[in-house]
């Protein structure tokens, strides 16, 4: 196993349903945490920052934030609780969310 | 029921054309987010973790079946099939789309329902005793004054922007069931030297960071002196009250810096300019509210006395039911019902559409038409027959809506927590499960008696865990969830604020720290009839933090 890269993900909700989204290296905004970029320097964050203010005027997302993360064996970990269970749907739910369409991330909410 | 007149419908109604356009317009650009969140959150919808909620007021808890069948269809047409019952004896919904959200106002609108002043720092959803018109101890019905206060505070043009929001409750009964003292403004109704009907006033009550219970500024106020008073409170409030800082804007932290005293007279005297004026509610508009909440015609059922006790006897699940989920009614030959949303290991005031759709056939069929949320998160058929209590009991257990636990260990309050709320630092579903599940058999609950267990996931404490006999505070605690226990707290007429008992605990060690807290209570209370909060008042905090903690010093 590599070491994990440790960065930052642009999220932020979607305007029309609210959902979480994640920035894309294409720039557009995916459900899946997985298909986030990874900024590993704070130069790139700041771009991602500047792309999601873009995406607000575009009515696309709304109330974006960085959140830390790791890239784990090619997969997208955020730090936090918090933003790991945006990445699946309630934990009392396991029918609802991210984690019954198909679009959760790979780590569980709890544990390291 | 009150019923909507031409200008409730027609206001409705343009509120909600209002934010159909406010939403169109957001979603085409023309208004910015920071333009668009206070006029979404003036109609309940709030942005939360995984999608947006929409919060929707259900006048001091009263509901119709029809509307209930309404809130059903929501849940199925625009959510996910299912709602969330609250403490302020409100619905929310946790997958609602913006773009579907003026369709979904509109559906509410066609059954008098609405989520004005759901949110925002106004004047939020009177909520009452759930009993409300149906209590055998009841003094007076107090839905006609929550109705009362309701129009008055509705868009309230002074009283839109206040520092901070502003709750009101009101009890009918001696026996408070709708948690006055830890409310804004509550109002015990009581009859007066004249044997008129009027209020016992408590202020400056609240939870959130900084709880406290509320004071008594006047012994009794005549209903019709009521909307005067209550704006010389909001006057005096809306003036002096901070709003510098947010967690030190609500009337209590008033109350506590002005003192009670300074406070009252500043009451007294801004009523004195008001009495007098038309806020003084003439005797012809008191009457055509309370007719709205005439108690419906019940017939006389008395065949239900003898059958009920030959079901009781047949059948030992009923007979636990009824023991522990029913309650005196105003009329011998009925009972109050509380339909409980607490299933062992479920999740606390979450309904189903199909169990919506349910509890609306039965209150039409049984309860004259009338259902209740309580501020416990259970729902209530006000009015069941004793001879219908049968029925009514299959078709609730047929739907899983027949556990036997109002007012016992696994009866939990619970807020959303982190696996839905924004706000959250920790999760407190997954923790009333586990502990709903260790308590769970019928009888170690019916052994350990009345116990509230009351779970927040922040500090806001919107599962009020400072009232709770055993509150349980969710905090984040370096990105780990850490529960603190608080023990003693009360929201009935003898209220207190529970105090902490020591360190916290990790999720997987709350349910252990919990079953030891009950073990001691059992070995330590004076006999079965002397419940958790009265042995924890007699005994003291020592004994349950010896056998958390061991030894004091560890406690720390």
């Amino acid at each position: 196993m590599s070491a994990p890269e440790k960065g930052q993900v642009m999220t932020a909700n979607r305007l029309r349903d609210g959902i979480a989204v994640f920035l894309t290296r294409a720039g557009t905004w995916s459900e899946k945490i997985d298909e986030a970029t990874l900024a590993l320097e704070p130069q790139a964050a700041a771009a991602l920052e500047l792309r999601a203010k873009e995406d607000e005027l575009a009515t696309v997302v709304t109330g974006g934030y960085l959140i830390d993360a790791e890239r784990r064996d090619g997969r997208i970990r955020a730090s936090h609780i918090r933003e790991r269970m945006r990445t699946l749907g309630p934990t009392v739910r396991l029918d609802l969310g991210k984690q019954a369409d198909g679009t959760a991330g790979g780590f569980a909410a709890e544990g390291a | 029921m009150y019923r909507y007149d031409e200008f409730d419908h027609q206001f409705v109604r343009e509120r909600t054309a209002q934010f159909r356009d406010q939403a169109e317009r957001r979603l085409k650009g023309e208004l910015t987010e920071d333009e668009f969140r206070p006029l979404r959150l003036m109609n309940g919808l709030y942005l939360q973790l995984h999608a947006y909620m929409l919060r929707v007021a259900i006048p001091y808890g009263t509901l119709s079946g029809r509307q209930m069948r309404q809130l059903a269809m929501i849940a199925e047409r625009w959510d996910r099939g299912y709602g969330h019952f609250t403490t302020r004896q409100n619905i929310q919904y946790n997958w609602i789309k913006l773009e579907d959200t003026a369709d979904i106002l509109a559906a509410l609108a066609d059954v008098e329902m609405h989520a004005i002043q759901t949110s925002g720092n106004c004047i939020r959803n009177v909520t009452t005793d759930h009993w409300a018109g149906a209590a055998a101890d009841e003094i007076a019905d107090p839905r006609p004054v929550a109705e009362l206060l309701r129009q008055w505070s509705s868009l309230h043009p002074e009283f839109s922007y206040l520092p901070r929001k502003f709750k009101i409750a009101v009890t009918g009964s001696e026996n408070d069931r709708a948690a006055i003292q830890v409310h804004d403004i509550g109002l015990a109704v009581k009859r007066g030297p004249d044997g008129g009907v009027g209020f016992a006033v408590y202020v400056g009550g609240g939870q959130g960071r900084t709880p406290m219970v509320a004071k008594k500024i006047r012994d009794y106020l005549p209903e019709a002196d009521l909307l005067s008073y209550c704006t010389a409170i909001l006057r005096v409030y809306n003036l002096e009250g901070r709003r510098d800082n947010k967690y030190k804007a609500r009337i209590k932290i008033l109350v506590h810096e002005m003192g009670t005293e300074e406070l009252t007279q500043r009451v007294e005297a801004e009523w004195e300019t008001l009495k007098d004026s038309d806020l003084r509610v003439p005797d012809a508009d008191i009457k055509a509210i309370y007719t709205y909440f005439a108690p419906p015609p019940l017939k006389e059922r008395a065949e239900g006395h003898g059958l009920l006790a030959k079901q009781r006897r047949e059948d030992a699940g009923f007979a636990g039911w009824v023991l522990q989920n029913t309650v005196a009614h105003k009329h011998p030959d009925y009972k109050g019902v509380t339909i409980s949303l607490k299933p062992i290991g479920g999740i606390p005031g979450d309904a189903s559409a199909d169990q919506m759709d349910l509890v609306a056939d039965l209150a039409e069929k049984y309860s004259a038409d009338e259902l209740r949320v309580s501020h416990e998160q259970n729902l209530v058929l006000p009015h069941v027959a004793l001879a219908d209590l049968k029925m009514v009991y299959d078709a609730l257990a047929d739907m899983g809506l027949a556990t036997a636990n109002a007012g016992l260990i696994t009866d939990i309050i619970a807020c959303p927590g982190m696996d839905y709320c924004a706000l959250a630092t920790a999760r407190s579903i997954p923790i009333a499960q586990k502990i709903s599940e260790r308590f769970g058999a019928q009888a170690r609950q019916s052994e350990i008696g009345e116990l509230k267990i009351k779970i927040s996931g922040c500090i806001n404490a919107c599962g009020h865990h400072h009232v709770g006999h055993i509150g349980i505070l969710g905090v984040d605690k370096k990105g780990e969830e850490i529960y603190q226990v608080t023990l003693g707290g009360s929201a009935d007429e003898n209220t207190s604020i529970g105090e902490i008992i020591g360190r916290g605990f990790a999720a997987d060690e709350v349910t252990d720290a919990i079953e030891t807290i009950v073990d001691t209570y059992l070995g330590l209370r004076l006999d079965p009839h002397e419940n958790f909060l009265a042995a924890y008042r007699r005994a003291g905090a020592q004994p349950f933090k010896e056998a958390l903690y061991g030894s004091v010093d560890k406690a720390a």
